[in-house]
């Protein structure tokens, strides 16, 4: 009976939730606020008109037209919507660890909707994920860029519409662990087990997805003149790797040591691909002026170090060392506990390296936007940007401020105040509720960093 | 020649401060720490006041304090003085390098360690002890874990060349990691009647484990109380480390999350009849918060940056669940959990603070409120003379993250502020400089 009861109580919530046809995009003024635009300084007691999701206007005494919402934030703060430039929430697989070359496969096909962790975030005024593939493979699968559009439950609608396509990379210890150090599943080991092999299965990868590229060309320009010219064969991994080499796909690498980083940067300019993002990078602050010189990004933690070898020689001042020589960073998330208070770990570049708030606030708002190539729609507050934002109760740098209000597109997905407990799209109705799915506190989970261990952990 | 040279020696024995090289090291000696704002955590804030050290204890503090003659004196003026953080549960100096096994010595082989001491296997020398200490924590509780008595935990000061010069009030306390009933994470794919059976097994062993203890217990009294050479007991090392915990010497802290099982550890404790008992963890503690307030037994609550237990929770109870506690009258202490990163107490802290604990409280639960557990409140937790120079001086408030801390006494050490994050930084944030023709850095074109 109780149980009945329950699954009732399911369909109800699963229909108010999913069926009830909700806007993408929303119309509000967020009025008196203290807007922390990012780009253009701090405006004191300014109101935000956001027309079909987009910033129409920002200015003072601004009037809001009819039948649209009024948002008082007086005494509150609006920044822009932050962005985790490295995340692997609303997946419902990261790690395709068969081979050290998989850039066939796509986190665009396991964008779980349902995933808690997408209002988690929001509750913490994150309102753009960068879902990546895991850390396993030298060439690994292509990540998803995701608006936070909780609530929908068709995967494309979380789609960020006209990201850039991103890679994923990885470099050092992951790689060569998985494939070299022991074998993806207990079998033979392959190239890499040094970063000497993480370099050759990289070249060799280029110059196939090079020589595939050309042949293409070659059929293209031959079809014109010969009807009957035969096509070379299909291959979806060289297919990825050329349009990486055509600069259609960014490259996001999961790296920490500087000798590895300096070698990446030599690998594309031979072959010609000049824009790449070094996530983690834990080492990074030790090559700065070569990552200026390149014009190479760095998405790096706020203070994560000594979790495995290649993060012993860490700074946590890794972030303002690289800022202060002109590296467009960003500070990440990489956990689903972490991203929820992204703006408290951007705010540990003041203690450690002093940046200015607006340095400090570009880590998780413009820098990130910059990376993932969708600096044009979201990252700062600014008209004719997407409406995605973020209402504090306190300037979002200090420790005892709580994020209040979360919009995406101009749609409140988050507020504080009318927040329920329950918030599941999903409820498993054989699922018991005094227990559950709960990780262990004391396990302090560095997601993807541990990847290797959670596949041979599972056997 | 030799009058001379004595005298360049007895100059340099004057100057404690000089350095070895470029090593700093830090000393005891007698300072004056003036013009301070100083949080005493329990006789208030004076607003203008003295601080004096002297040897490993603050002699004095107060608005009206005379400044002894030949103290170093440290002008704290627009600064903050406080009493040095407590990081109720880590495994700082037991944890180096995560996923290098060899660098790691809190889990040993099987489930029933007591005998083990987690003070003997503290590395003084982690890199990991100087990256905490400048964020103004002091003394941690360090413990073993995994199986069911992991060994004894013990509470070290962040300073000192062996493991007896950080122990810290002598504190010791014999962890046990309570059956827990619930899965591990996503990944342990168990049947609920599995993991009902482990549970059940689980329970059983600790009972018989204890059972066992209790009567060891006895049997050594009773040897005691009429010692015969020719009927000297079996020594058994697990049980004779348990010895002072079945006695109530020593107390037991007992690791435990979710609600059911914090239930089940309440009435194991009831049934039991312990007094001597702290819970750790707790993450589920505002669930059943009246039941353990009404218990009386103190708990080590954290870490607060973590997520909710359940999906269907509130989003923000894993930062709310110290200040529901607290407010429902439950004696609480905050820990990390972490080991390299402990320097985030003070954050851990901070976030309780916001989400219902209120600043004030959250101090005291870093500082007094796990002294008065550890039962150490006459020599800890809060600036007042007599007690140990364990504090630090800071340019704001320690939760926040645009504060500096300039300065920490740990045992009356002045610790240099430095680390190897800080030397990196030091050396990396202008790399090339002093480079006679430096690396030529040119912009990409685009």
């Amino acid at each position: 009976m109780k149980k009945q009861a329950f699954l009732a109580l399911t369909f109800a919530l699963a229909f108010t939730l999913t069926a009830a046809a909700q806007p993408k995009v929303g119309d509000v003024l967020i009025k008196n606020g203290a807007v922390l635009t990012v780009t253009h300084g701090t405006l004191e007691n300014t109101d935000i008109l956001v027309r079909d999701g987009k910033i129409a206007r920002i200015g003072q005494g601004l009037r809001a037209p009819d039948g649209v919402e009024v948002v008082d934030a007086t005494g509150m703060y609006v920044m822009p919507g932050i962005i985790d430039a490295h995340s692997h929430i609303a997946l419902s697989a990261v790690n395709e660890a068969t081979n050290p070359v998989t850039a066939e496969v796509t986190m665009e096909d396991v964008t779980n909707p349902y995933h808690i962790g997408i209002y988690r975030a929001l509750a913490g005024g994150v309102t753009t994920s960068h879902t990546m593939h895991g850390s396993a493979n030298v060439i690994g699968g292509q990540n998803e860029t995701i608006k936070h559009r909780w609530g929908f439950t068709n995967p494309d609608d979380l789609r960020f519409e006209g990201a850039p396509r991103t890679i994923k990379f990885a470099l050092g210890e992951n790689p060569t662990r998985v494939h070299g150090k022991r074998g993806a599943s207990g079998g033979k080991a392959k190239v890499p087990a040094t970063r000497m092999g993480v370099e050759a299965v990289l070249r060799e990868a280029f110059a196939d997805g090079q020589r595939y590229m050309e042949a293409w060309d070659r059929y293209e320009a031959e079809k014109k003149r010969n009807s009957r010219a035969v096509p070379p064969p299909y291959d979806l991994r060289l297919e990825t790797i050329a349009d990486i080499l055509r600069g259609d796909v960014l490259v996001h690498c999961h790296s920490y040591r500087a000798d590895e980083i300096l070698m990446l940067m030599r690998v594309l300019k031979d072959f010609g691909v000049d824009k790449v993002t070094f996530q983690h990078a834990n080492e990074a602050f030790k090559v700065a002026p070569e990552l200026a010189a390149f014009g190479a990004y760095a998405s790096v933690f706020s203070d994560w170090w000594s979790y495995k070898f290649e993060v012993y020689y860490s700074t946590a001042y890794n972030a303002a060392i690289l800022t202060r020589n002109g590296v467009v960073t960003s500070v990440n998330s990489d956990s689903g506990e972490l991203d929820r208070h992204l703006y408290h770990e951007a705010a540990k570049s003041q203690r450690y390296g002093g940046l200015t708030d607006d340095e400090a606030l570009a880590l998780i708002t413009i820098n990130p936007a910059l990376q993932l190539g969708i600096a044009d729609r979201v990252g700062s507050i600014e008209v004719g940007k997407d409406a995605d934002l973020a209402v504090f109760d306190g300037h979002p740098l200090s420790v005892y401020a709580v994020p209040q209000m979360t919009f995406v597109d101009g749609v409140r997905y988050f507020d504080r105040q009318r927040d329920p407990d329950d918030v599941r799209l999903f409820v498993d109705p054989e699922a018991s509720l005094d227990d559950g799915a709960m990780i262990s506190n004391d396990e302090h989970l560095h997601e993807l960093e541990a990847v290797g261990d959670w596949l041979f952990h599972l056997k | 020649m030799n009058l001379l040279l004595t005298l360049a020696f007895a100059l340099l024995l004057m100057q404690p401060q000089s350095q070895d090289g470029d090593v700093p090291k830090g000393y005891q000696g007698t300072f004056a720490i003036t013009n301070a704002r100083i949080e005493t955590v329990t006789n208030g804030v004076i607003e203008n006041g003295t601080l004096v050290i002297r040897g490993d204890r603050i002699e004095a503090v107060g608005a009206d304090v005379t400044i002894p003659p030949g103290a170093e004196v440290i002008d704290a003026a627009g600064m903050t003085v406080y009493p040095g953080l407590i990081d109720s549960g880590t495994q700082l100096g037991l944890a180096e390098i995560g996923a290098v096994h060899e660098t790691n010595d809190f889990r040993e082989v099987g489930d029933l360690n007591p005998e083990l001491e987690a003070l003997s296997a503290v590395n003084p020398n982690s890199v990991l002890i100087p990256v905490t200490r400048v964020s103004g924590v002091t003394t941690v509780v360090t413990e073993p874990s995994g199986g069911l008595f992991p060994g004894v935990a013990a509470l070290i000061n962040l300073v000192g060349y062996t493991p007896e010069q950080m122990h810290a009030g002598g504190v010791r306390m014999m962890t046990l990691e309570f059956p827990a009933s619930g899965r591990r994470g996503f990944f342990d794919r168990r049947s609920d009647e599995d993991l009902k059976k482990a549970a059940e097994k689980a329970l059983k062993k600790l009972n018989d484990v204890w059972d066992r203890a209790v009567l060891y217990a006895r049997i050594d009294s009773a040897y005691h109380a009429a010692p015969d050479p020719d009927h000297k007991p079996e020594y058994i090392p697990e049980m004779h480390a348990l010895l002072p915990v079945v006695r109530g010497e020593m107390p037991l802290m007992i690791k435990v999350q979710r609600e059911k099982d914090i239930r089940a550890a309440l009435d194991w404790v009831q049934e039991r009849g312990l007094t001597n008992v702290v819970f750790s963890g707790v993450a589920e503690g505002w669930r059943v918060a009246d039941k353990i307030a009404e218990a009386g037994i103190p708990c080590l609550v954290g870490p607060v940056l973590s997520t909710p237990t359940r999906a269907y929770d509130r989003y923000d109870k894993a930062y709310a669940n110290a200040g529901l506690m607290r407010q429902a009258g439950v004696t609480v202490a905050l820990r990390s959990g972490e080991s390299e990163n402990v320097r985030n107490l003070p954050f851990n802290a901070g976030f309780a603070a916001a989400y219902g604990m209120g600043r004030e409280e959250a101090l005291r639960a870093v500082t007094i409120a796990p002294a008065e557990i550890f039962g150490i409140a006459d020599d800890y937790g809060s600036l007042e003379p007599g007690k140990k120079a364990n504090l630090f001086i800071a340019d704001g408030d320690p939760f926040e993250t645009a504060t500096h801390i300039r300065q920490v006494f740990i045992d009356g050490f002045k610790i240099p502020m430095t680390n190897r994050q800080i030397e990196l930084y030091r050396e990396f944030l202008h790399r090339d400089e002093g480079r006679l023709t430096p690396v030529k850095v040119v912009p990409p074109s685009n």
